[in-house]
Order: C-alpha cells, then sequence, then structure tokens
C-alpha cells in the first residue's frame, strides 16, 4: 500500500504539514477559516519533531502498520484496518480511553482533549495524496508504495 | 532599544502584514534566518523588525495563507539627483562602521547591457528556416585546442579512412553551458550535488569553484572541471585526474584583483577535509597567485598541471574582463592554455568590496568581441575555445554571446536563481534564507538536491529549446554554424565606437 514517508535530511521544521493537515480536516477546508472562523480546529495528525534547535526534524505520522499496536489495543473496536490497508478511527465508536495512544510504538495517535476522542491520520480519503505531502515545500514528505518501516 | 541612528531606522523593505489572513501558525518566525518575525504569545499576535529584513521573501513565499507582502520602503531623503537612498545609506554605514561595504552577487548598477541592443537575424523567402522539431538540430560542443589542419590518411589492409592528426583533449558537451565556478564552502553540499547530478543528467560539466571537490562527488568526475585558485584549496594529484579538466582561476568578474576570503565560522568539518585546512580556519586565497607574475609563469603552471594529469584534460584560465582582456587573452592561448574563461564585471560573487564590485571591469559582451577578434586577427583563435560568464539571463543573451564567438557560457547567478536564489545579495552573511550560501545545517536543509536537480535540467532545456528555435529560425542546423557569426547579429541604439567594438553592423543594414 502507499505511505507517507518522511525524508530527514530535507525537512526544514516550517511545519506546514501541521498546516495543511489541520486545514484538509476542517469544514472549509480553507486555511484562513479552518485556523480563525470555524468553531472547533481541528488537531493536525502529523507532528513535527525537532531536536537541536531544529537543525534535525522530521514530520511524524501514522505507519498504517499491517498489524497494528493501536487496533489491538482499542477496547471499543474504533479502530479498524480497511481493505486498502488504512488503519482508521471510528469516532462515534471510540471512547475516549487513550489505550491507542499508550499502545503507538510510533506516537502518531492524538488525543482530542476536547472531544475527548482519539485522532489519527485517515491518509486524506478525499484526495489524491494527503495533504501534509502536498503542503510540504521541500519534498520531505513522500507519499509512494512500501513497507510500514 | 527605543532610540535608533537615521540608518538604522532607514531600512530598505517594510513587511505588510495582512492580520485578518495571519492564522499564526509562525511559519514566517521559523523560516527568517534574520529574525524579523516574532510572534508575541500573551497577545496571540505576531509583529517583525523592519530593520533586519534584508528582502529575501522566503516568508512570504511560505506563508500558507498569503498573508505577507515585502514592500520597499517608500519613505525617502529629500530628491538629490546626485545622492540617491543608496548613496546616503552607504554613507552612513561607513560612518558607523569605519568598514569597507561588503556586498555580493553580480553588479546591480545601472550599466548599458549590450545584450539589449542587439538583435538577431531570421531567414524570409530567399533562404530557408528550419523547423527544429521536424529536423536535427545540434547544440553539441566541443571545448579545447583545434588543430591547424586535419589530416586524413587511408588505411592500407581496410582501406577506411582514418584520422592522421593528434588531437588535443576536449570536453564535450550536450548544451553550451556550464555551471559555473562557485567553490564548496560559499555554496553548500547541497548546492554542489544538485549542480553535479544536473551536470550528468545533461551531458554537460560543472566546475568545482576553487574550494575542492567533496569527496562524495568525485562520482561525477566525468562531468567535472575542477578549478586550482591561488589559495590552492583541496588541491592534489587525485583532485586534479577527478574532472575531465581543469581551470586556473586567474581573476573573478565581481572582484578583479581581488582575492578570496571564506570565514573560519563557514569552514566546518566537510569543508575542512575537502579543502585540506583546519576546521574554523579562515580560508584565504590571496589576490595573485603567488607563482604567476607573468605569461612565463603561467605557461609554467599551465604544463605542471598538464604534467600532472598526463596531458590527458584540457586546462582552462578563467579572468576577469578588464583593459586589455583580448592581449591578456592572446598571451594566455600563447602560453598553452586549451579554453580562456572570460568574466564579466557582471559575475557573482559570494562576497567582495562593494566598491570593487560596481567600479572594476568591463562589460563581458566587449571583452568577448575584443578576445574574439584578436584571436581571429593573430591567427590563433583555433588554439582556445572562449568561455564566457557574467550577465547571461536567458537563452538569447546565451546566443548572441554564441554568434560574439564564444564556445560555451558559463551559468552562474542563473543557476542559483533556478535553485531558489531570490537576488538579496547576501551571501557573504552566510545565512541564505534558501539554504544555497549557508553552511549551517538548519538553513542548509532547505535546498533539497533532488529538487535543485531537476529545476537545473529544466532551465537548459528550455533555454536549449529556445536556442533550437532561434537557430531554426536563421535557417542554421547547428550551433556552430552560428559561433563567432556575427552577421547574424544587428545594432540598435549603439554608437559607432560600440558598434565597431562589438563588430556588428546597426539594424537596418
Amino acid at each position: 500500500m502507499k505511505r507517507i514517508y518522511t525524508i530527514e535530511d530535507a525537512c526544514i521544521g516550517c511545519h506546514l504539514c501541521e498546516v495543511g493537515c489541520i486545514t484538509e480536516h476542517s469544514q472549509s477546508k480553507d486555511p484562513v477559516r479552518a485556523f480563525l472562523h470555524e468553531p472547533v480546529r481541528s488537531i493536525s495528525r502529523c507532528t513535527v519533531e525537532e531536536l537541536d534547535g531544529g537543525v534535525i526534524s522530521l514530520s511524524t505520522t501514522c505507519r498504517h502498520c499491517d498489524e497494528p499496536d493501536c487496533l489491538r489495543a482499542c477496547i471499543s473496536g474504533a479502530i479498524q484496518k480497511n481493505d486498502a490497508g488504512v488503519v482508521r478511527i471510528d469516532t462515534e465508536q471510540c471512547v475516549g480511553c487513550w489505550s491507542c495512544v499508550m499502545a503507538c510504538p510510533y506516537g502518531a495517535v492524538q488525543r482530542n482533549l476536547a472531544k475527548k476522542k482519539a485522532n489519527k491520520c485517515d491518509l486524506c480519503p478525499d484526495r489524491k495524496s494527503p495533504a501534509c505531502v502536498d503542503a510540504c515545500p521541500n519534498r520531505a514528505l513522500v507519499y509512494k508504495e512500501g513497507s510500514q518501516k | 532599544m527605543l532610540y535608533k541612528s537615521v540608518n538604522e531606522s532607514f531600512n530598505e523593505f517594510l513587511i505588510d502584514r495582512a492580520d485578518a489572513k495571519c492564522i499564526r501558525c509562525k511559519v514566517c518566525v521559523r523560516q527568517c534566518a534574520y529574525d524579523v518575525h516574532a510572534y508575541l504569545s500573551g497577545e496571540d499576535a505576531l509583529t517583525e523588525d523592519n530593520s533586519l529584513c534584508i528582502g529575501c521573501r522566503r516568508c512570504s513565499a511560505l506563508c500558507p495563507t498569503g498573508a505577507i507582502t515585502i514592500r520597499s520602503n517608500e519613505e525617502s531623503f529629500k530628491a538629490n539627483a546626485s545622492w540617491s537612498s543608496a548613496h546616503i545609506r552607504n554613507l552612513y554605514a561607513q560612518a558607523d562602521t569605519g568598514g569597507i561595504l561588503l556586498a555580493a552577487m553580480g553588479n546591480p548598477a545601472k550599466y548599458p547591457i549590450y545584450w539589449d541592443h542587439l538583435l538577431l537575424d531570421a531567414s524570409q523567402v530567399t533562404n530557408p528556416s528550419i523547423d527544429p522539431l521536424r529536423e536535427p538540430m545540434e547544440l553539441r560542443t566541443y571545448l579545447g585546442k583545434k588543430p591547424h589542419v586535419v589530416e586524413v590518411v587511408r588505411d592500407e589492409k581496410t582501406g577506411k579512412a582514418k584520422l592522421a592528426t593528434k588531437l588535443s583533449p576536449q570536453l564535450k558537451l550536450e548544451y553550451p553551458f556550464i555551471f559555473s565556478a562557485m567553490s564548496y564552502g560559499a555554496l553548500n553540499l547541497n548546492a554542489h550535488k544538485a549542480m553535479a547530478a544536473a551536470a550528468q543528467e545533461l551531458g554537460t560539466i560543472y566546475n568545482t569553484g576553487e574550494g575542492g571537490l567533496h569527496k562524495d562527488l568525485y562520482q561525477y568526475g566525468k562531468n567535472v572541471i575542477v578549478q586550482v585558485a591561488s589559495g590552492r584549496f583541496g588541491v592534489s594529484e587525485q583532485y586534479l585526474n577527478a574532472g575531465v579538466g581543469i581551470e586556473i582561476k586567474v581573476g573573478q568578474g565581481a572582484k578583479p584583483g581581488i582575492g578570496g576570503h571564506l570565514p573560519g565560522e563557514k569552514v566546518n568539518d566537510q569543508i575542512s577535509e575537502t579543502r585540506m585546512i583546519p576546521i574554523g580556519s579562515d580560508a584565504i586565497s590571496p589576490a595573485p597567485h603567488h607563482d604567476i607574475y607573468s605569461i612565463e609563469d603561467l605557461r609554467q603552471l599551465i604544463y605542471a598541471l598538464k604534467e600532472a594529469t598526463n596531458y590527458e584534460k584540457p586546462v582552462s584560465v578563467k579572468i576577469a574582463a578588464v583593459h586589455h582582456v583580448a592581449a591578456i587573452a592572446s598571451g594566455i592561448a600563447r602560453a598553452g592554455a586549451d579554453i580562456i574563461t572570460i568574466d564579466g564585471f557582471r559575475g557573482g560573487t559570494g562576497a567582495a568590496p562593494q566598491v570593487i564590485r560596481d567600479n572594476v571591469g568591463i562589460p563581458m559582451e566587449l571583452a568577448l568581441a575584443a578576445v574574439d577578434a584578436r584571436l581571429r586577427d593573430e591567427g590563433i583563435r583555433n588554439q582556445v575555445s572562449i568561455v564566457v560568464g557574467g550577465g547571461v539571463r536567458n537563452s538569447s543573451d546565451a546566443i548572441k554571446a554564441i554568434a560574439l564567438g564564444a564556445d560555451a557560457i558559463n551559468l552562474g547567478t542563473s543557476t542559483l536563481l533556478a535553485l531558489g536564489c531570490t537576488l538579496c545579495q547576501r551571501c557573504y552573511t552566510g545565512k541564505c534564507p534558501w539554504g544555497i550560501t549557508t553552511n549551517n545545517p538548519y538553513l542548509a536543509k532547505r535546498l533539497n538536491p533532488e529538487i535543485g536537480a531537476e529545476r537545473l535540467v529544466n532551465l537548459v532545456h528550455a533555454w536549449g529549446h529556445e536556442m533550437k528555435e532561434i537557430l531554426g529560425g536563421m535557417g542554421l542546423n547547428a550551433l556552430e554554424s552560428l559561433r563567432g557569426n556575427r552577421y547574424k547579429l544587428r545594432a540598435v541604439g549603439l554608437s559607432d565606437q560600440a558598434m565597431n567594438l562589438l563588430g556588428v553592423m546597426p539594424a537596418g543594414e
């Protein structure tokens, strides 16, 4: 399956992947509205991790594992892996126990504290390639076929 | 500080931030290499210090909502035809510091640009034009010494013709463009990787500049000219043999008569290893080569380098375009060089005294015409190829240079622009916001060599297509047919003297 790969050497720490993700998961899909005018702002599914003042940086995101630990840990059956291999959370079923958050070895599941729901990458079902990949100005995120590692 | 001197407060640029569009993503804060932008967490607001802005446009390019516009500061001094704002600003800066003003990139001052006064010919009625999409069109260029005569003999056994003349080593370029000498140190490794990979893809050449060749780039040897400058950085037998040609750098268009100085802060472990100097030490290139004080001395160095490389590689000598350039070029040809590289006064630099950059040297167009004419008059034009650089902005400038007698064109500023440079002219600070002329690892990441190489390849392909169209329109099917063919050029708005120097007729004649 196609996955998002992060290229550490090319990541410039601009965090535009996060802006792209929040915008894509908003109602309007417009950055100004998503950040300033919509009542609820979504949480970014990718996180830029930085070390040494940004000398080392990379955008982390869900690996859509072949055998997802989050899925196994989920107590309500909210996390499912579909036929295409995409691991998604059904927010209706999520009870906000954070078991998935603790189980994920990549730290790729976020907590939406306001809604008390877990939050994770859905590979942008409405797009050809995920919003974070398209938002990256330096090709540090690549969307291609490959394994989870 | 509340008080700011006139100099500090009379900044060049103003940042216009549309607050209604600002989403507080802080990309401007993170991306500015000059700490112009700041986020006030208490007020949840962005602020800026306009006096620090250098006008590189990094923030406005990366702002995801287009909330930032950089404008030039319209606030001005009382109008004065003699004292421009730039003159006044520079004088204040020197009164503040007592130092030489530093500058970078090429001469931006308002001198005539001869390309803009030359027009090209095209075929009509009496001679057919050629469609390059349907018929073959050749841009391939060979650089090096060409023989006076070519002797062909017939092999007695097989009856086939073969060349009896021994040819000098040649550089084969599929496009008449070379990514010009910008040293590793002045530019970072990502920029060098991009140039080397693009040169390989295009079948052309990249010049290392004076900072040596990084060990990772030896694999691109077939597409490399190695440079030997007055500092001799990174020069070894292995280095001289790493590429397909060698260039002796005598002068540079942006700063003729001036040496180079790479500050110690820029000399990191990789640059130290490549240049063969200690980490953190200043890399100083003396103004002259201390072993070259005459044409005879130059001949010694040329032959020393040829000897070291078994006479297998053409040797180029690069000089800045200055007065008497034709006589100097003649001397270089007679000293045994295979290629003469002429760098016009618009050629770029990573750092030069502004007074030198803006006032020393002559336009490349005139220097090229003078050198080509002189070498022809002396009957030695075939002994050297001429490579020119400094002020070629597009394919038409390039093709006009070919018609004036150039064999190939050095692309310096154009290369940087293709890599993302916005000509903010602050290379000497080592804080290039586009990650090109910086060795700061946080900033250098901004140049992805893969993207850079693609963009360089695109640029040369685009110029190549345009040159083929122009050649076809003139009824020529090879760049070789245009080389030195000044009959295909006509001048508009030039004095008789300028036309005489350029060897072109006025339009209409």
